[in-house]
């Protein structure tokens, strides 16, 4: 069993976001990283199949920039086996077909059974790339898993789809799966792990090795959301703030 | 065609966002079709016989009776392929996020998902809804999912429409996947949804021994209690009091947002609220750009004082 588990790393949700001089994405200089968080969960689902068959092997796949091999390490010192570096130089790629292509280009090579993605990143949040590289590999693909479990040259997954309805599907392998975020509690590194992953392998590969693909979409400007409604903003000490909500409720909303 | 609307069939009726993506497919001008998959693509059908429509595509096929991702996905390339639509829209369902990136693939056509606003390209959300991105594509061909409630229902202009059986070339070698029925879990024993008052809790609560507090308040409003989902997911309250795209979606007279930052998972749910007062320690939190009160402040202080003061006024 060898699963890839696919980790993006993005501006964590305390960071500062300063609009970069371009105005199409955000100044990084100023930026604290982080795994996406979905992707954690993804992580844990494929750390967990493995241990429950006893046998098989994690590998961590990122693309981006050098500093996204921090996040290869952290998958590394939790437990996963080895790593895939698909080296970025430049702006980060945002248009999903392109990036779903260079994956495709990489995994294609080493026969994994199952991709693991999270449902979606927490930067750009297009939520489609394990799908994409699914059909582009041929594989059988499901989202939204709350549940897995693998069967002999299959997998069922349970789907979760709209208020709280759920559906079982039996996937055949390979098959790409994006996981839900809170299906399992991510582990943390323990500290042998963290010493462990120094000498784990973290295949590198060149931005010039895999294909050079025209954007099919791209993001042209980013911008603070005008805000529609007229806010009112209520600051100040516990008292003053609870006397103005009594207010509010008793003579604008009417609700007392 | 212009714009060609893919349904999605909601356990029978017409699924909310369907209609929505008809209105905004409407308000983007040309000619506008749709397309119904399924055994019930020709009730779906008839429920839009007195919408201004080109025409309603309809496609049943024993493979794609009921939804799956490969069949659906196929039918969608082969429709795409025959009609050659400029725009191809679909609401920003949990559906459209299983299979669209599919046919999005086999075609090589880019797919923009999640849009909020077509003034200034395609505006949608990035980095947890705090800035806003246009994106544009050089493609011909392109598909677009609007955000929940990004156009009303009662938009959708009404007319008239034919309706024509597409034939799908499918074969059994198409559909892998085995799909069981779908099932409930933990079904409601609150109507969240007719609810007047909904008092919701979000992960500035903090702990579960302070859930207590946001019960008490609900009570002596007289509301119903909701909460965003890594509240839920925490066990802190029941699934069936989720609000969001995984739970249920709401329109309150009151929505009393307790420290919840405003995900856009979870705004989709609640953002049709007449009045959102919501108390929140980060003044930048994404919540706060669509309240109409913005209570900046630690609500563990704040709380227990207004249900104090809430049941001194009722008392008088």
């Amino acid at each position: 069993m060898k699963i890839a588990v696919l980790v993006k790393q993005i501006p964590g949700s305390e960071s500062a976001l300063p609009i970069s001089g371009n105005h199409n994405w955000i100044d990084e200089g100023q930026v604290s990283f982080v795994m996406n968080p979905p992707d954690n969960f993804a992580l844990e689902e494929a750390l967990l199949i493995k241990e429950r068959r006893g046998d098989g092997e994690v590998v961590i796949v990122s693309m981006g920039p050098a500093r996204v091999q921090k996040v290869i390490r952290e998958g590394l010192a939790k437990g996963a086996d080895w790593g895939i570096y698909l080296e970025e130089d430049g702006p980060i790629e945002t248009d999903p077909l392109s990036i779903a292509k260079s994956f495709s280009s990489v995994l294609k090579n080493e026969n994994f059974d199952l991709v693991l993605t999270g449902l979606q990143s927490d930067d750009t949040g297009m939520g489609q790339t394990g799908v994409l590289i699914g059909e582009m590999l041929g594989m059988s693909t499901g989202t939204l898993a709350m549940e897995t479990d693998v069967q002999n040259g299959s997998i069922r997954v349970k789907r979760e789809l709209e208020s709280g309805w759920f559906q079982w599907v039996k996937l055949p392998m390979p098959a790409s799966i994006s996981i839900q975020s809170g299906l399992n509690t991510p582990r943390y590194p323990s500290l042998r792990g963290i010493m462990g992953a120094k000498k784990k392998e973290i295949k590198v590969v060149p931005a010039s090795e895999y294909q050079s693909i025209a954007k099919s979409q791209s993001i042209e400007k980013i911008f603070v959301p005008q805000t529609s409604k007229q806010t009112e903003v209520i600051e100040g000490d516990a008292d003053s703030a609870v006397a103005r909500i009594v207010e509010i409720l008793k003579s604008e909303i009417k609700v007392l | 065609m212009d714009i060609l609307v893919v349904l999605e069939d909601n356990r029978g009726s017409l699924h909310r966002m369907s209609k929505e993506a008809i209105a905004g497919a409407q308000k983007m001008g040309g000619s506008v079709s749709a397309l119904a998959i399924g055994s019930n693509a020709d009730a779906l059908s008839g429920k839009l016989s007195g919408v201004d429509l080109t025409e309603v595509i309809t496609v049943n096929h024993d493979l794609v009776s009921s939804y799956n991702a490969d069949g659906y996905s196929e039918v969608v390339k082969q429709v795409i392929e025959s009609e050659s639509p400029k725009t191809v829209v679909i609401g920003h369902s949990y559906q459209t996020r299983d299979f669209i990136p599919r046919v999005s693939a086999k075609l090589d056509i880019p797919f923009i998902p999640d849009i909020i606003s077509l003034e200034d390209g395609f505006v949608k959300q990035v980095l947890n809804a705090k800035l806003n991105a246009s994106v544009t594509t050089s493609a011909d061909q392109v598909i677009l999912s609007f955000q929940s409630a990004m156009f009303s229902e009662e938009a959708m202009a009404s007319g008239s429409c034919s309706s024509r059986s597409f034939d799908v070339n499918l074969d059994s070698s198409m559909v892998r996947a085995e799909s069981e029925e779908p099932f409930q879990e933990a079904a409601g024993s609150v109507d969240l949804e007719s609810a007047e008052l909904l008092v919701s809790i979000g992960r500035g609560i903090e702990k579960e021994e302070n859930i207590q507090m946001a019960f008490d308040l609900a009570k002596v409003l007289g509301a119903e209690v909701s909460a965003s989902r890594p509240v839920v997911d925490s066990g802190w309250v029941e699934p069936f009091r989720q609000i969001g795209s995984s739970g249920q979606t709401v329109s309150p007279k009151l929505y009393f947002s307790l420290g919840i930052s405003g995900a856009i998972q979870h705004v989709v749910g609640m953002k049709g609220s007449k009045n959102i007062l919501a108390i929140n320690k980060d003044p930048d939190a994404p919540i706060f750009e669509i309240a109409d009160y913005a209570v900046v402040g630690d609500l563990l202080d704040i709380i227990p004082k207004l249900i104090e003061a809430l049941q001194t006024e009722k008392d008088l």
